[in-house]
């Protein structure tokens, strides 16, 4: 059964009148302007005071009785055949209770697993992993990335070092370089970047019988659970996968790991739990990168500014991973009839790659928005409008006229340069993204006899303040304030939710949320419309009371109706529904930073970022913000500070710790300014969009644009480090 | 970046080999690595090799020998006393984890350079990663726990919450330890004091901003009530 429904969305500057066909159980989706009671006001974290007493309880928190400590051993070696792996020492030593070799196993990276064991104590852990003897049969390796490209490189795997090439296309690239007026080309680099989630890789496991249950530092507990359900060959309600709290993942963490499926493996060999996190230095070597890239970049344009090609010619390494593309920025953000784009992984022996916040976007928007200073400099357009006249979509435009204004754009563009040795300059680029959310999730709303909600929902907080959205819709749909809902997440005893990747959890579990709530309303209404002498449909939960919609004098409480609930308590389910004609399909940002360079010593500082963003409907502006300046911070750190480096010699990274892999630190924070420009998209009945991504994709290119504009030069290689800018200013 | 809560634990150890007092000094990890074979002959790790240093040690102040087996060692944790069975190597960290079940501290670097796992000791911050469980014996020792509880927020604790000075969380501990002994020691501090209380303090999240906004709050709350 379904309906139509008309609905008024868009946002300040542009708004449309749609009809759209709704499931009869669907609630009528939010609408350009409406007014909202919890939605959209701040609010504080439900979980704060948790995780801001230590009480939370992370995977790693996780200790259970008699719980063994688990370690892998690591090839010291890029490239070897594990012959043999000797196990016989370490299980005779007092306390190892489980030990495992990979005998035979093609070692290509130094830091892949070769032997794991589990013992009574961190300590001895450590202490009998040392006492493993291996016999490796070493073969060459590369882990340079242009030299894995020369014919005569060792094979990193059978099939080559590098993948076809990954070509799209948009009109006629030839034809557009032909008719513009000026050209630019150059080719623009960026470093490996680890992703340093705090709480490294890993697991709890614990087997009861044939059932596992693993405590798991996860973005997708579901797809944790489907890897563990295949592996172990157990139907999919005997594994239960379990993170209550995450601390950050930022990509890396979706599916069981190799130290996932050890932990649970060892914890079945020894017949007691194991916990298995993974050092700092296992973390940064084996679990995950972003790709490095050389892109070569070639733009033409008209006198007047209009662009008239694009091309990308990319490759990249994620080391014994793929997914190096930097395309996206290139065909999406600017308006340009004749794109091509060009894209390869190569590979070497290094740890494999994996997604990393909006994957290859900020490489590809780094090249590319550098490349639009250096042609707008060419064609003599101030930046900001050059973009201006390649942008067609309309939330963007307001985004550059609001961003404009709070970064006071113009009087920074025309202020004179200091002639003294700190130089400032300004920078802007331009975001685009496209998380709409997807269908699968499914959500429980309860009342409790109390008059308490809770809602239950398989999805986790990966830091975002999931938990905190969730309970909110909620208490919106519900009339209740928020503090009298509850939301349990991060169990796979709930129903289905999506892995938090791609920007999606926001999009995809509050609708499923917010269905569950209204189903549970219309079951309250039913017990409610007696007393009320009003049918069901009549009536409206708000302000805490359950009330006649054409006469709001009429009302019971909330509470009072749930203490008529029969039996403990009542519940709803909701499911994500999909398939709305949008006000849009995708999303606009754009970032302006400034910055000062110290020309004697090569140190550049960000002093503000302005980041704009359209993310749908604002569920809570405070983590909303929250999001924003770790999109932006991270992209500082990736712009000036991040680089994985690799011994040629010897193949093994030569940072793999915190101190000597630089992370922005508190230090290096400028001013941030989040503007939202909220659009109601009508995608789903919340028209929430995800924001986790695109306050990432533009920080990095800003900067870039800024230093260019501050000393005069393009640094086409990121991380723009202090030998670098000293040297291009050595070259001028 | 000099992390901030790396150096007051050298201030701190500094301070009591200063002192001389009864309760010892702390030995931190780097110090006790530093002076490896000194170290190691005086704890017991690798034996009982003489060693020309052991004097320099025993000048310092340095002239118990315990391990390398497991030994009783009392702590005062968060105002209470609590024995606990460890090997001269084990950190403060993994005794306060471990074997106190005090999971509020994080082992996030495990070098002293995150600030992850900071806790006071008689008041000033100290990264407990680099800190051996040994040489915190006689000095009150305060976790993030010990500082407040969910329903018994400090106003620090409060104020990260209100301001949303933090994301996935596994900094916040430390971060909010840093910010306590900060304000502890300087309630009128202003914004560049706060940046550098928790210069040592990595969050990869990018909390740092609201961070700030919550220090600011927490100090002036307190200052108001002194």
């Amino acid at each position: 059964m379904s309906r139509r429904v008309n609905l008024r969305l868009g946002f300040s500057a542009e708004q449309r009148d749609v009809t759209v066909v709704i499931p009869d159980d669907e609630p009528t989706p939010w609408q350009f302007g409406e007014r909202l009671g919890v939605v959209g006001k701040p609010a504080a974290r439900v979980d704060g005071p948790l995780k801001a007493t230590g009480a939370a309880r992370y995977t790693y928190d996780v200790n259970l009785p008699n719980m063994l400590y688990g370690a892998i051993l690591r090839s010291p070696y890029p490239h070897a055949i594990v012959r043999s792996v000797d196990l016989s020492r370490v299980r005779r030593l007092d306390g190892v209770r489980a030990a495992m070799g990979f005998d035979g196993e093609e070692v290509r990276f130094a830091g892949q697993e070769v032997a794991a064991l589990a013992a009574v104590s961190a300590q001895l852990a450590a202490d009998a992993i040392r006492s493993i003897t291996v016999d490796y049969q070493q073969l060459p390796f590369v882990v340079d990335m242009e030299s894995a490209l020369r014919t005569e490189a060792p094979k990193v795997f059978r099939s080559g070092n590098q993948t076809a090439s990954s070509v799209s296309t948009r009109g006629n690239l030839d034809r557009g370089l032909a008719e513009a007026a000026m050209v630019h080309e150059q080719t623009y680099t960026t470093s490996v970047q680890t992703h340093v989630s705090l709480e490294t890789h890993g697991a709890v496991a614990s087997w009861n019988g044939d059932e596992l249950t693993v405590w798991c530092s996860t973005q997708g507990i579901f797809a944790v659970r489907d890897d563990l359900t295949v592996l172990f060959n157990l139907p999919p309600d005997k594994v239960r996968v379990v993170t209550g709290y995450l601390g950050g993942g930022f990509g890396s963490k979706f599916g069981a790991g190799r130290e996932v499926v050890i932990a649970a493996q060892l914890a079945k060999q020894a017949a007691a739990p194991v916990r298995l996190m993974l050092a700092r230095a296992e973390e940064h070597v084996a679990t995950g990168n972003r790709p490095s890239s050389v892109q070569k970049v070639r733009i033409g344009a008209s006198r007047d500014g209009k662009l008239t090609a694009i091309e990308l010619t990319q490759h990249g390494s994620g080391g014994i991973g793929g997914g190096s593309g930097s395309g996206g920025p290139f065909v999406t953000v600017y308006q340009c009839p004749n794109v091509r784009t060009d894209e390869r992984s190569v590979f070497i022996n290094a740890g494999p790659s994996a997604p990393m916040r909006a994957p290859g976007w900020p490489q590809g928007c780094f090249a590319l928005e550098l490349a639009m200073d250096e042609l707008a400099r060419k064609l003599d357009i101030d930046r900001l409008e050059f973009r201006r006249r390649n942008n067609a979509d309309a939330v963007r435009e307001q985004e550059y006229e609001l961003g404009a204004r709070a970064f006071d754009w113009q009087s920074k563009s025309n202020a004179s340069r200091s002639k003294g040795p700190l130089k400032r300059g300004i920078g802007v680029a331009s975001a685009a993204w496209h998380a709409l959310g997807v269908s699968g999730p499914e959500a429980q709303a309860i009342a409790y006899r109390d008059g308490h909600v809770e809602v239950r929902i398989g999805t986790q907080d990966i830091g975002t303040g999931t938990r905190t959205i969730v309970a909110m819709v909620a208490a919106e749909e519900l009339g209740l304030p928020l503090s009298r809902v509850t939301a349990q997440i991060g169990d796979t005893r709930f129903l289905f939710s999506v892995p938090s990747g791609g920007s999606m959890t926001a999009p995809s579990t509050t609708p499923a949320v917010r269905q569950a709530a209204a189903h549970l309303k219309e079951k309250l209404f039913k017990i409610a419309a007696p007393s009320l002498a009003a049918e069901p449909t009549d009536l409206e939960a708000a302000d805490g009371n359950i009330r006649v919609r054409f006469d709001p004098s009429r009302a019971i409480a909330f509470s009072e109706v749930c203490r008529r609930i029969p039996g403990d308590s009542i519940s709803a389910q909701g499911e994500h529904v999909m398939n709305y004609e949008g006000f849009r399909q995708g999303q606009a940002g754009c970032q302006f930073a400034e910055v000062e360079v110290d020309t004697e010593t090569g140190v550049v500082r960000v002093l503000k970022v302005v980041a704009v963003h359209d993310a749908g409907r604002i569920i809570d502006p405070l983590t909303a913000r929250s999001q924003v300046n770790g999109g932006v911070l991270m992209g500082i750190s990736f712009a000036l500070f991040e680089e994985r480096r690799l011994d040629l010699q010897t193949g093994l990274m030569v940072n793999p710790t915190m101190d000597d892999y630089k992370l922005i630190g508190s230090l290096d924070a400028p001013e941030i300014e989040a503007i939202f420009v909220e659009v109601a998209n009508g995608v789903n009945n919340t028209g929430v969009l995800g924001l986790g991504e695109p306050t990432h994709v533009p920080t990095a290119g800003a900067i870039a644009c800024a230093v260019y504009d501050a000393i005069g030069v393009p640094i086409r290689s990121l991380p723009i480090t202090p030998d670098r800018v000293l040297q291009a200013l050595k070259a001028v | 970046m000099t992390g901030g809560a790396v150096e007051e634990n050298s201030r701190v150890s500094n301070k009591r080999k200063a002192n001389r007092d009864d309760r010892g000094p702390v030995l931190s990890r780097r110090s006790f690595l530093k002076g490896a074979g000194a170290a190691a002959a005086v704890a017991g790790v690798i034996g009982s090799l003489p060693s020309p240093d052991a004097q320099a040690l025993v000048e310092e102040g340095i002239t118990e020998r315990i391990g390398p087996g497991p030994t009783i060692v009392e702590l005062k944790v968060n105002g209470t006393t609590r024995p606990v069975t460890i090997e001269p190597r084990v950190t403060l960290l993994e005794v306060l984890r471990d074997h106190l079940g005090l999971t509020g501290a994080k082992l996030v670097c495990d070098r002293g350079a995150c600030g992850a796992c900071t806790v006071h000791l008689d008041g000033r911050p100290v990264t407990a990663c680099m800190v051996l469980a040994v040489s915190a014996r006689g000095h009150e020792i305060t976790t993030i726990e010990g500082l407040g509880t969910p329903d018994r927020m400090h106003p620090v604790q409060r104020a990260f919450v209100d301001h949303d000075a933090l994301q996935c969380g596994f900094c916040t501990p430390g971060m909010a330890m840093s910010v306590a002994a900060a304000i502890q020691r300087n309630p009128g501090l202003g914004l560049e004091e706060i940046k550098r209380a928790v210069a040592g303090n990595i969050c990869r999240c990018g909390t740092y901003p609201h961070v700030f906004a919550a220090a600011l709050k927490a100090a002036a709350e307190i200052k108001g009530k002194v």
